[in-house]
C-alpha cells in the first residue's frame, strides 16, 4: 500500500462512506471520488493487463485520456465494459472488475506475450494471420479474440432508457474551467442564451486543483446560476463538432447510481445549435516515453495533482517527477507537501529559476537529467545523454512532457490546427465556423490567463451573436511567466517505451512502421493502432509523431497528428439510438381497418412501414393450410381483401392529362371520364420505375394508383417534374393515401355481392364492365367503385372514406354471406399474382423494362415520356435480355425459390436468368413461379432447371407464360 | 447537419429535405437524342466548390428548391424556388 488517503483537502465528504467492489474485494470511499481516486485511495496499484502483452498496469491518468485503468462496470444486463475508473463516479454498491486478465490479474497467463514481443510487432496482424484462409475461423480469430478481447458486453437487452434533447443557443461554452466560467458569465451578462458543458460532475476544471481559487470559483458558479438564460449542465461531454454550427453531446443522467430512478432515464442524447461556440476544452498532458514509462507507479503530472488536490490521495510514497516543462514543478511541490518520502525533480532542462525554491522545501532537483528507466521499483536516473545511472528507489513516476490544447472539436468544426513552436504543440487554427477556443484549449495557460481570455471570448461572442456589453467581473490575478518548455519526446533505450498505453504500441513500433513504408502519419497510425484505442492517443499522438518525424529526418510539425473525428470520447450505441428501439424504432402505419384484423385473428407482418394481414388461420391450421383456404374461395365463390396501402394521388387541372401522358409510357388523355386504365411509369434512364391504375374521375380530374412501396417516391417524382421541368403545365396534385381505405372485393361472385351491398349504381357486366369507374353507397356511405383485378378474377376495388372503413367493409361481409365470403391476406393475394402473372416488386426491381416484363407494346407511338429516350438504348433493347417468363416445377413435390438461378443442366456455370417470385399453385398443384430468362420468349414449353447452390438444390422446370391462370383475361371480363 | 434556408419556410435542418444534385442540367428537349439525355442523366461536374443543387422539402413545403452550397466548406450561400434563379455571382 503505496498511495493512501490524506487527512485532510480536497473536495471529498470525507464524513460519508461509500462502499464498493474491485474484482470482489470490498472498499470504502467518499462522494466526490471517482472510482480511481477511491482504488489509489486504498492502496491498488494494478488495475489491469495491457491488450498486447499482458503487462501488469495501473492508474496513469485522472480523465478521459486513461489507458489502462479500463474496467468492467456493473453486472449482469448493466455490465459495460472498457469503462474508465477515472471517469466513473463513485457510488454506493458499485461493483467493477479488472479485464483483459487469465485467470487473475496478479497472475496472467498471457503476459508470455510480454517475451515474444518481437513477433508482436507493427502490422502483426497483417503479416501473421495471412495463410491458409481456412485456419480463420478455426484458429486465428478465436486465438485472437481469447488473447485479445478487452471487457466483456452484457449479454442480455439493455435495461436502461434514453431519450435525446435538442436545443438552441445564443453561445455555447464547452468546458467549464477559468476559460469557460469567464465566457459564460460574460456572455450571459450581455443578455445572450447560454448553454454550458462540463464533462465532470463538478463543474471548475483546473479551478478544482487550486485551493486559492476555491472563492472565485463559487462565485462564479453563483452568479451563473442566476442568471436565467444561463444553462449549467455537468456530466455532459460534447462529442462532436458538425456542419452550420451544430454539436452533439451525451448527458450522463444517472451513470453516477447504481441505477436510474424510476422513469429516468440513464443517458441523454443533446444537440445543440449554437449561434457562437466558445470551445474551453482545456489541454491534455503528453507523456514522454521511455523503458518502463507503462509500469504501475508511472502517472502523468497533471493526474498526479488532480489526485493530491482533488480528491485528497497521494498517490505514492517516494515519487520520481520527469517533466520538460514547468507546470510538474506543482506536483513535485504538492507530493513534498503530503508526503511521507522522498521527492526527485528531474527535469531534462539545464537551467530553471525555480529549481532553488524547489530544492528549499527538500526535493532532489537534477537539472539536465532524464529517465533512462523504470522497473515498477527502481527508476534510473542519468545525465542527459549519459551512459551511467544513478539508481532511485520510487512507486511513483511523475510524468510531464508537455501540454496540448485539445483541439479535437476546433480541428473537427474545419479549423486546421497550427503548430506553435514555443508551446511544442498543436494550437486551434483560424476558425472556419462560428466558433473560437479560449483558454488553455488556444494555448494560454494559467487561471488568470485563461480567466481574462475567457470573459474577452464571452464578450466576443455575445456582439457576433448580437447582443451589447457586459459589466466587468473580478477575474483571478494572473500567474508568473512560466520559462520556455524544451522539446523532449522520447529517452531511446533497450525495453520497451510505449506511445500507446492501451494498445501497446512502443517508440519501435513507430520506427518500424517508418522502415516498412507506412511514413505517413495517417498510415502509421494504422498500421500500428497508435491513437486508434478508446483513449484516441490523447496521451501520445504526439509523441509518436515526433518519433515518426526523426526517423523521417523531418521537423514533428511537418508530420503532424492524425485527422480527429467524433467521437471525442466513446458513446454508447444506446443514448445514440435514444428511444428509437425496438417497436419505437419506427412509426407504424396501420390502415383503417386496422382494429378489425386484430379483432379476427390476421397474422399481421410488417411490409415496409405498414402492418398489413398475411392471413386469417382458423384453429388446426397450419402452414399453408389458411393462404390455400383463402385462395381457394376467391378463385371459387369471393374473398374481401384491406388494399388500403395502396400509393394514391389525386390529380387535377386543366394541364393533367398532358401531365400524366408524359409520365407513363402509355397514354392518358384518351382515357374516357368514367373509366380507368393500367400505366406504366419510367425511370429517365429507361428502367420501369412504378405501374398501377388511373381513373379519369372527370376531365381535369384524375386518381393515379401507385405501388404501396412507390408510393412516397412517386409523389416526389411527379413534383419534381411538375415544379422544375414543366412549370408551364397547369397540374396540381397531392397524396390522398391515408384519406381513402380500399377494398377489393374479387371472385366470380364478386358481382352478386357487390350488387346487394351497392347503392346507386348498376353493377350488370354492361353497364360497369371491366375499367369502368362509379359512384355508388355501401351502408349509405358513399364509396367510389373500380372494376379492375389483381387475382385475375371478376373483381372491384371499393374506395372509402377511412373513418367509415369498418361500416362498408362489414357491409360487404354481411352481402357476401351468402356465398361464403372470405377476408383474405397478402399471402393469398401474392398466390393469385403470382398465378396471374403480374409483375411486382420483385420484378419491378430497379433493373427491368418495360419490355423485359412484356409490356413494351405499351409504349405510346409519339410524344415526350420520361425514360422513351434512354429505354432506346442498344444495351435496354436487346431482345435478348431477361425477359418474364413462368416456370413449373417437373416434380409437383419440388420447392422453387426466389433467387435461384435457370441454368440448362445442373452443374452448369453459366445462369441464364434467375426466378423472381415463387407460390405454390391452386390450380396447377404444382409449385409455379415467374422467372426473368434470357431469351425467354423463345424457350417456351422447354424444360430447364432452376438451381440454388445457398441450399444445395436443383429443381427442373419447365418454362411457359407468365399467366399461369386464364391467360385470355376471360374472367376479369366476365 | 446542415441548415437549408428554404425561402418558403426559413432555415431548416437537413434532415427535412431528401438531395438531388446538379441543379444546372436542364431536362434535353424529347428530340435531343440519346447523347442529349445521356448527359442528362449520368454526366456531372463533382465541383470542389460551390455547387447549386436541388434540395426537397419533403417534411415541408414539398417545393423542389435550388440550393448553392460550397462542397468543399458546406456553406450554404443562396437558395431560390424551383423556378426562380439563383444569384449569378457567389462571392
Amino acid at each position: 500500500m503505496t498511495s493512501k488517503r490524506l487527512p485532510s483537502g480536497g473536495l471529498v465528504d470525507r464524513r460519508t462512506t461509500i462502499r464498493f467492489t474491485f474484482d470482489g474485494r470490498s472498499f470504502v470511499g467518499h462522494p466526490g471520488d471517482t472510482l480511481a481516486s477511491a482504488l489509489l485511495a486504498n492502496g491498488v496499484r494494478l488495475v489491469g493487463r495491457s491488450f498486447k502483452y499482458h503487462r501488469p498496469r495501473g492508474i496513469m491518468t485522472a480523465g478521459p485520456e486513461e489507458p489502462n485503468a479500463l474496467v468492467e462496470l456493473r453486472e449482469g444486463a448493466r455490465r459495460e465494459p472498457n469503462t474508465k475508473a477515472t471517469e466513473i463516479e463513485l457510488h454506493d454498491g458499485l461493483v467493477s472488475a479488472s479485464q483483459n486478465r487469465w485467470p487473475s490479474l496478479a497472475f496472467d497467463l498471457m503476459s508470455i506475450n510480454s517475451l515474444a514481443g518481437s513477433a508482436l510487432s507493427a502490422g502483426f496482424y497483417y503479416k501473421t494471420f495471412m495463410w491458409p484462409r481456412s485456419f480463420w475461423e478455426k484458429l486465428y480469430e478465436p486465438l485472437i479474440r481469447r488473447a485479445a478481447g478487452l471487457g466483456r458486453a452484457a449479454s442480455q437487452p439493455d435495461p436502461d432508457h434514453y431519450e435525446a434533447m435538442h436545443a438552441h443557443c445564443d453561445v455555447l461554452v464547452v468546458g467549464s474551467g477559468a476559460a469557460g466560467l469567464a465566457a459564460a458569465r460574460a456572455a450571459g451578462e450581455a443578455g445572450a442564451r447560454v448553454i454550458l458543458c462540463e464533462r465532470d460532475f463538478a463543474p471548475g476544471g483546473g479551478l478544482l486543483l487550486s485551493p486559492a481559487d476555491a472563492a472565485w470559483r463559487r462565485e462564479m458558479l453563483a452568479a451563473l446560476d442566476a442568471m436565467p438564460d444561463v444553462q449549467i449542465l455537468t456530466r455532459t461531454n460534447v462529442f462532436g463538432y458538425y456542419d452550420h454550427n451544430l454539436l452533439g453531446a451525451v448527458e450522463r443522467v444517472a451513470d453516477h447510481k447504481a441505477a436510474p430512478d424510476a422513469h429516468e432515464v440513464r443517458q441523454r442524447y443533446r444537440t445543440f445549435r449554437a449561434r457562437q461556440v466558445i470551445l474551453a476544452t482545456g489541454a491534455s498532458e503528453r507523456l514522454i516515453a521511455f523503458p518502463g514509462n507503462d509500469r504501475p507507479g508511472v502517472m502523468m503530472a497533471g493526474a498526479a495533482l488532480t489526485y493530491l488536490r482533488r480528491f485528497g490521495v497521494a498517490p505514492g510514497r517516494d515519487a520520481v517527477v520527469f517533466t520538460n516543462n514547468d507546470s510538474a514543478y506543482e506536483t513535485a511541490l504538492a507530493l513534498a507537501e503530503a508526503g511521507s518520502g522522498k521527492v526527485t525533480l528531474v527535469d531534462v532542462r539545464s537551467q530553471n529559476a525555480l529549481a532553488g525554491e524547489v530544492s528549499a522545501r527538500g526535493i532532489d532537483v537534477r537539472l539536465g537529467s532524464e529517465v533512462a528507466s523504470f522497473d515498477g521499483k527502481t527508476a534510473v536516473l542519468r545525465r542527459r545523454g549519459g551512459m551511467s545511472g544513478d539508481r532511485v528507489v520510487a512507486d511513483l513516476v511523475c510524468l510531464s512532457g508537455g501540454w496540448n490544447p485539445n483541439v479535437q472539436l476546433a480541428s473537427q468544426s474545419g479549423a486546421r490546427p497550427r503548430w506553435d513552436y514555443a508551446l511544442t504543440s498543436h494550437v486551434p487554427g483560424e476558425p472556419v465556423q462560428a466558433e473560437q477556443s479560449a483558454g488553455a484549449a488556444s494555448g494560454i495557460f494559467g487561471i488568470g490567463a485563461a480567466a481574462q481570455d475567457g470573459a474577452t471570448a464571452g464578450r466576443r461572442a455575445a456582439a457576433a451573436a448580437g447582443f451589447g456589453t457586459a459589466s466587468d467581473f473580478v477575474l483571478p490575478e494572473l500567474g508568473r511567466t512560466e520559462q520556455p518548455i524544451a522539446a523532449f519526446w522520447e529517452v531511446k533505450g533497450a525495453g520497451k517505451s510505449f506511445v500507446d498505453l492501451q494498445h501497446d504500441v512502443t517508440a519501435a513500433d513507430i520506427r518500424l512502421a517508418h522502415r516498412e513504408g507506412f511514413s505517413h502519419v495517417e498510415h502509421a497510425k494504422r498500421y500500428t493502432t497508435h491513437g486508434m484505442a478508446t483513449d484516441q492517443g490523447k496521451l501520445g499522438s504526439l509523441v509518436g509523431s515526433a518519433i515518426l518525424a526523426e526517423a523521417r529526418g523531418e521537423p514533428v510539425e511537418a508530420v503532424g497528428v492524425p485527422t480527429h473525428r467524433p467521437y471525442t470520447m466513446p458513446v454508447a450505441f444506446g443514448a445514440l439510438a435514444g428511444h428509437a428501439s425496438g417497436a419505437h424504432f419506427q412509426p407504424v402505419r396501420r390502415t383503417a381497418l386496422h382494429d378489425w384484423h386484430l379483432r379476427h385473428g390476421a397474422a399481421m407482418q410488417p411490409t415496409g412501414a405498414w402492418l398489413r394481414p398475411f392471413f386469417y388461420p382458423k384453429p388446426g391450421e397450419t402452414g399453408w393450410d389458411p393462404i390455400f383456404r383463402e385462395a381457394r374461395a376467391v378463385r371459387s365463390s369471393v374473398g374481401i381483401c384491406d388494399v388500403s396501402t395502396l400509393g394514391k394521388i389525386d390529380v387535377q387541372g386543366p394541364d393533367a392529362a398532358t401531365f400524366l401522358d408524359r409520365l407513363y409510357i402509355n397514354t392518358f388523355s384518351t382515357l374516357a371520364v368514367g373509366k380507368c386504365r393500367y400505366g406504366v411509369m419510367l425511370r429517365e434512364d429507361g428502367i420501369v420505375f412504378d405501374d398501377g391504375t388511373t381513373s379519369r374521375l372527370a376531365e381535369d380530374h384524375f386518381l393515379v394508383t401507385t405501388t404501396t412501396g412507390n408510393a412516397a417516391p412517386m409523389l416526389e417524382h411527379m413534383e419534381f417534374h411538375a415544379q422544375t421541368v414543366w412549370p408551364e403545365l397547369d397540374v396540381q396534385f397531392c397524396s390522398v393515401t391515408d384519406q381513402w381505405a380500399q377494398i377489393a372485393v374479387a371472385g366470380p361472385k364478386s358481382r352478386e355481392t357487390l350488387a346487394v351491398a351497392v347503392e346507386g349504381l348498376d353493377l350488370a357486366n354492361d353497364a360497369f364492365p371491366f375499367m369502368g369507374v362509379g359512384e355508388g353507397r355501401i351502408a349509405g356511405v358513399p364509396v367510389r367503385l373500380f372494376r379492375i383485378s389483381f387475382s385475375g378474377e371478376l373483381a372491384y376495388e371499393i374506395a372509402v372514406p377511412s373513418g367509415q372503413a369498418e361500416t362498408v367493409w362489414e357491409a360487404i361481409l354481411a352481402a357476401g354471406k351468402p356465398f361464403g365470403i372470405v377476408p383474405y391476406g397478402l399471402e393469398a393475394m401474392s398466390l393469385m399474382r403470382v398465378e396471374k402473372g403480374h409483375a411486382a416488386g420483385p420484378e419491378l426491381n430497379g433493373q427491368t423494362t418495360a419490355a423485359d416484363l412484356g409490356m413494351g407494346r405499351m409504349m405510346k407511338k409519339s410524344g415526350d415520356v420520361i425514360g422513351r429516350v434512354l429505354a432506346g438504348r442498344r444495351g435496354l433493347a436487346d431482345p435478348g435480355r431477361p425477359r418474364l417468363v413462368g416456370i413449373r416445377s417437373v416434380d409437383a413435390s419440388k420447392r422453387l425459390r426466389g433467387g435461384a438461378h435457370i441454368v440448362r443442366e445442373p452443374g452448369s456455370g453459366t445462369s441464364m436468368g434467375w426466378v423472381s417470385s415463387t407460390t405454390q399453385s391452386i390450380e396447377h398443384n404444382c409449385w409455379i413461379g415467374l422467372a426473368l430468362l434470357e431469351n425467354g420468349e423463345t424457350l417456351k414449353g422447354q424444360r430447364l432447371f432452376a438451381v440454388s447452390p445457398l441450399h444445395d438444390e436443383s429443381v427442373e422446370v419447365t418454362i411457359t407464360s407468365p399467366h399461369h391462370v386464364d391467360p385470355e383475361n376471360a374472367r376479369v371480363r366476365a | 447537419m446542415h441548415l437549408i434556408p428554404c425561402p418558403y419556410c426559413g432555415e431548416r435542418p437537413q434532415d427535412e429535405f431528401h438531395y438531388r444534385g446538379d441543379a444546372t442540367v436542364k431536362r434535353p428537349a424529347p428530340d435531343a437524342g440519346e447523347q442529349a439525355f445521356y448527359d442528362y442523366v449520368y454526366t456531372r461536374a463533382n465541383p470542389r466548390g460551390w455547387h447549386d443543387e436541388w434540395w426537397h422539402h419533403y417534411a415541408g413545403c414539398r417545393q423542389w428548391i435550388k440550393v448553392r452550397r460550397n462542397t468543399l466548406t458546406h456553406v450554404v450561400a443562396a437558395s431560390a424556388g424551383p423556378a426562380d434563379a439563383l444569384p449569378e455571382a457567389t462571392p
